[in-house]
């Protein structure tokens, strides 16, 4: 052992975005309806890891900083392997969509869209998104379609823990102090409404039989698992209706916008610059 | 390194929630055979939350395939003053070492 340090640094081994892209250009092609729906997958982590990387430094403690630095960097990655497989039916790399797409051209969801507000608030949008996406991801490594499983089995490994760090702080403010429990209440009173989008079918689920996992379909374990979670934090299902939003996700709430003038100015005031 | 602040009896239930979070103690082992080996502290809530803590702040370049965390309130420390004399013994014993005793001639494997 001499000569090797105690706390060994390796990168492991783990299916990376650039192998997806190698794959692509190998000649992995995704279709178009594949590539659509690459893009909702792909479009809902980008858009939430922007939204979550805002807390770096402003996080109640530096070491939540740094945990949900590590979500937003784990859902970034699971944004590249998507947007780089989508952008192959168009011969468009993962740059080319993240930065040069406007705004109805992204397909994310209303949810990972809303503001951060306080901590709370964010913590009650993170269950959600969380709860979902290991629905979702744990469904999907059986697809047809091995580069969407590949990326699934990679990404639900990842999004077990942000569940469960999103469970952890659920359950501490709700069953915490006063103060505490109203604030996440209030999180989730204002994540509610935009819920329902994530488990509408549209006709695309119609077209991709056995390659995507039909969102309807995780509703129920969805509803179990924050059932539980609620009764250990003493809080309960907000009594609201749905927003008016998009199945088809062509629509988006007015925040994109604005995220997107933030996360897209560098690329677009310096064409093709690297960092 | 800040520690953990008690607060004081006439502090009000409000001002004792903000109350720094607890400093824990991470050991990280890095491969099945090896210990846990000292990487560093944190803050955290409770028990629970410092071992996820643990886990964001000291395997983020894989470097570990076990966690324990320890309330640093709970190490016993050696004063570091006393150094000299603590440690005092053990120096110009050099038959405490293998090194001092000569290899008796034929035997093998050793």
């Amino acid at each position: 052992m001499s000569g090797e340090s105690a706390t060994r640094i390796t990168p492991g081994n783990a299916l990376r975005p650039e192998d997806i892209a190698q794959q692509v250009t190998d000649g992995s092609k995704a279709s178009e309806d594949i590539a659509e729906y690459a893009l909702r997958l792909g479009d809902d982590a980008l858009i939430l890891a922007q939204r979550l990387g805002w807390w770096i430094s402003r996080a109640p403690e530096l070491e939540e900083d740094v945990a949900l630095g590590n979500i937003a960097l784990d859902q970034i990655g699971h944004a590249r392997s998507f947007l780089t497989y989508a952008g192959s039916a168009w011969g468009k790399s993962e740059d080319d969509l993240a930065y040069w797409r406007g705004e109805s051209e992204f397909r994310s969801s209303y949810l990972v869209e809303q503001p951060n507000g306080d901590f709370g608030r964010t913590i009650a949008r993170q269950l959600v998104i969380a709860a979902y996406q290991h629905e979702l991801y744990s469904r999907l490594v059986d697809s047809q379609d091995e580069t969407l499983a590949a990326i699934a089995a990679k990404a639900v490994k990842e999004v077990d823990y942000h569940r469960d760090h999103a469970e952890q702080w659920t359950v501490r403010l709700g069953d915490g102090t006063e103060e505490s429990h109203r604030r996440i209440a209030a999180g989730f009173m204002s994540v509610w409404p935009y819920v329902q989008q994530l488990f509408e079918d549209d006709d695309l689920f119609d077209r991709l039989g056995g390659i995507a996992v039909r969102p309807s379909e995780l509703r129920e374990s969805f509803d179990a698992y924050i059932a539980a979670v609620f009764a250990e934090a003493t809080l309960e299902v907000p009594d609201v209706q749905p927003a008016m939003t998009d199945k088809t996700r062509v629509k988006h709430s007015e925040h994109l916008g604005y995220l997107l003038a933030e996360m897209q100015v560098l690329a677009r005031e310096h064409p093709g610059a690297s960092w | 390194m800040a520690r953990p602040v008690k607060p004081a009896p006439e502090e009000n239930s409000a001002l004792s929630d903000k109350q720094p979070w607890p400093l824990w103690e991470v050991f990280v082992r890095s491969s099945r055979g090896l210990s846990h080996v000292h990487a560093g502290s944190l803050h955290a809530p409770d028990a629970e939350m410092a071992v996820r803590n643990a886990r964001d702040l000291y395997t983020r370049r894989n470097e570990g395939v076990s966690l324990w965390v320890v309330p640093a309130s709970a190490i016993v420390a050696s004063d570091p003053d006393a150094k000299g004399e603590f440690f005092e013994s053990p120096k110009g014993k050099d038959y405490r070492h293998a090194t001092y005793y000569t290899k008796s001639e034929g035997v093998k494997h050793l």
